[in-house]
């Protein structure tokens, strides 16, 4: 044995070392490990700058009576932006601030609503789309590369599309509609309190699916073979197979996209904003945080609103990690 | 069921998914190519070919500056995050020490951060800096979802590199720093690739920021132009303009996402789903 071990390079045993999580003993394990710290600090150094800094500040000027044109002169005002009670005098009073504002509340309802539905709506067509894609047929890359498509283009190009397409007079849908007999007259889709968070949920699920689509597939091309195999000899019917052997083993892959586009959802702004502008149908938590911030001048309840959202998304994300068990500590698992 | 009637039945789906994706694009490029009254009828198939529109949103007006401040903040982002998380991908994959999984997990919250969480903070700080109505503001912001992101991709690929390419090169007494950038580099062109694509498009898709810190006409990116680009009146919507607008700034796109989708796809499932 003494010569394997002679015959192992001193670099191999520090790797070796290193990789067992030992303490560093040679110059050669400390000089990686300052250059290790060196590499990090420029990419943690941005990342401060341009993310924990400025959520900070957010959650400061929350906490302030911050105005567009005097953000350094702030005063601190503690949760008023959130909570508030007026007294009036004689056991008469009155809340005020995020926590007892309609309009804060139709806002959650607004995004809370559009995730759920769109995100529900995008898991099954994404998984339609998957298990076609996942089968062997003629022209399966032309589809595959089609079904990119709407995942590649921007967001506004595809709500100032989608917008055209659902005009209410000279739009195509409306004529398609009209042609198959579905309606009878032209719906004004974008502007339509009845119909504004359908159009959004439409262009969404239209230009979401697609990745869907392809973060299941990848789970899906994770089933082994055999699998099917099995099941043929057997003859079990083949949508038991799925419902049975398919989908429980593509659960986790569906699972963590789900949590992904949720995520994608809740902070939903760009596609409402262009597709109903000042609709309050369909008004998002993100719009109602960047019409406070930006248009109506109350910067402090804008950051307030911004604070709470993060909350939501921050414990939801938790969640996630919770969930997909991911795999942080290296080449382990 | 018969086979043939199961056979018909799967290429009707396969042609409806064919149809969903591509029609509402392929309905943009017909409409960009009608002007004047033409606009207003309603054509399943393309009867008219009149560039006016093109003409007239590349000749009038800051469109063109528009595309070419993309091109800028899109280029510099990529650039930058790229060079920044190669390095830093090289520390997180190939060095083991203290806090690593710590630092992984808070790379991985950061890239779920809603912008709008720092969108004040981030307003503040480029007033202060003086960045307010410059692309720097946009390069600078546009590193919090692209940094997380390239960082957590090339580090999972980094990780399954076999540790025997880099001995060689411990053992002649290189530097990390050589190491990265002589042995790891020439390996990683693939990821490289993919990611900075992802970044890339990202970059050149982004609303909010580039909304929020340049109210320049000149100044603003495609996005933002388009969002914005109205007629002569609130009534008047320049539908073939806007048309026009959309399908130059999308073609770039999709023919690089048609060249690369293999890459894509896998780039998109190891940042989606490394569990």
């Amino acid at each position: 044995m003494a010569n394997v071990q002679a015959g192992v390079p001193p670099t191999e045993k520090a790797l070796e070392a290193e990789r067992a999580g030992a303490r560093p003993r040679s110059d050669l394990s400390r000089q990686r490990l300052r250059s290790a710290w060196l590499f990090l600090a420029p990419m943690l150094l941005v990342l401060a700058l341009v993310a924990g800094w400025p959520l900070l500040k957010t959650i400061w000027f929350s906490l302030t009576n911050a105005s567009l044109s005097n953000l350094e002169g702030a005063d601190f005002v503690g949760l008023r932006n959130y909570w508030e009670y007026v007294d009036y005098g004689d056991g008469e009073g009155e809340y005020f601030g995020l926590l007892f504002d309609p309009q804060w509340w139709n806002a959650v309802w607004n995004t809370v609503y559009y995730s759920v539905i769109s995100v529900a709506i995008e898991t099954v067509l994404g998984l339609v789309f998957a298990l076609v894609l996942n089968a062997e047929f003629k022209g399966r890359a032309f589809v595959r590369a089609a079904v990119l498509i709407p995942w590649a283009i921007p967001t506004i190009v595809s709500a100032k599309m989608w917008a055209w397409m659902m005009n209410d007079q000279f739009g195509i849908l409306n004529d398609m509609l009209m042609a198959i007999g579905i309606i009878s007259s032209p719906i004004a889709w974008t502007a339509d309190p009845d119909t504004a968070m359908w159009a959004v949920i439409i262009v969404d699920v239209w230009k979401t699916t697609p990745f869907m689509a392809l973060l299941i597939l990848a789970g899906l091309q994770m089933v082994p073979g055999d699998v099917y195999e099995a099941a043929k000899i057997d003859g079990i019917h083949p949508v038991k197979v799925f419902f049975k052997v398919t989908l429980p083993l593509i659960r986790p892959a569906i699972l963590v996209a789900v949590i992904f586009r949720a995520l994608d959802a809740l902070r939903v702004f760009d596609l409402i904003y262009v597709l109903t502008p000042n609709n309050t149908q369909t008004k998002s938590m993100s719009v109602f945080a960047q019409e406070n911030l930006f248009q109506f001048d109350k910067f402090a309840y804008g950051s307030a609103a911004s604070t709470l959202l993060f909350l939501v998304i921050a414990f939801i994300t938790l969640f996630y990690i919770k969930v997909a068990r991911l795999d942080l500590g290296g080449r382990g698992s | 069921m018969p086979y043939a009637l199961k056979r018909t039945g799967f290429y009707a789906l396969v042609v409806f998914i064919v149809l969903f994706s591509v029609f509402p694009f392929y309905y943009a490029i017909l409409t960009s190519l009608k002007s004047g009254t033409a606009l207003f009828r309603v054509n399943y198939l393309p009867v008219d070919f009149d560039l006016a529109n093109y003409e007239g949103v590349l000749t009038n007006g800051v469109f063109p500056t528009n595309i070419l401040n993309s091109v800028i903040v899109a280029v510099v982002v990529v650039a930058i995050s790229l060079f920044l998380a190669v390095t830093a991908a090289y520390a997180l994959s190939r060095i083991n020490f203290a806090g690593r999984g710590l630092l992984l997990l808070t790379i991985l919250a950061v890239s779920m951060f809603p912008q709008i969480a720092v969108l004040a903070g981030l307003f503040e700080m480029v007033r202060w800096a003086g960045l307010y109505n410059t692309l720097f503001s946009l390069i600078f912001a546009y590193m919090i979802f692209t940094l997380p992101f390239t960082v957590w991709v090339l580090t999972t690929f980094m990780r399954d590199l076999p540790v025997e390419i880099e001995e060689a090169a411990i053992v002649d007494g290189a530097s990390p720093f050589t190491i990265v950038m002589r042995v790891f580099l020439p390996l990683m062109w693939p990821a490289l690739v993919t990611t900075g694509l992802l970044a890339f498009i990202a970059a050149w898709n982004e609303f909010l920021f580039a909304l929020t810190f340049v109210s320049n006409n000149s100044t603003r990116t495609v996005p933002v132009a388009i969002a914005l680009l109205s007629g002569a009146s609130e009534q008047e919507i320049p539908w073939g303009t806007i048309m026009a607008a959309s399908v130059i700034v999308t073609v770039p796109l999709i023919v690089l996402v048609l060249i690369f989708q293999r890459k894509i796809i896998s780039g998109l499932t190891a940042g989606g789903v490394k569990g």
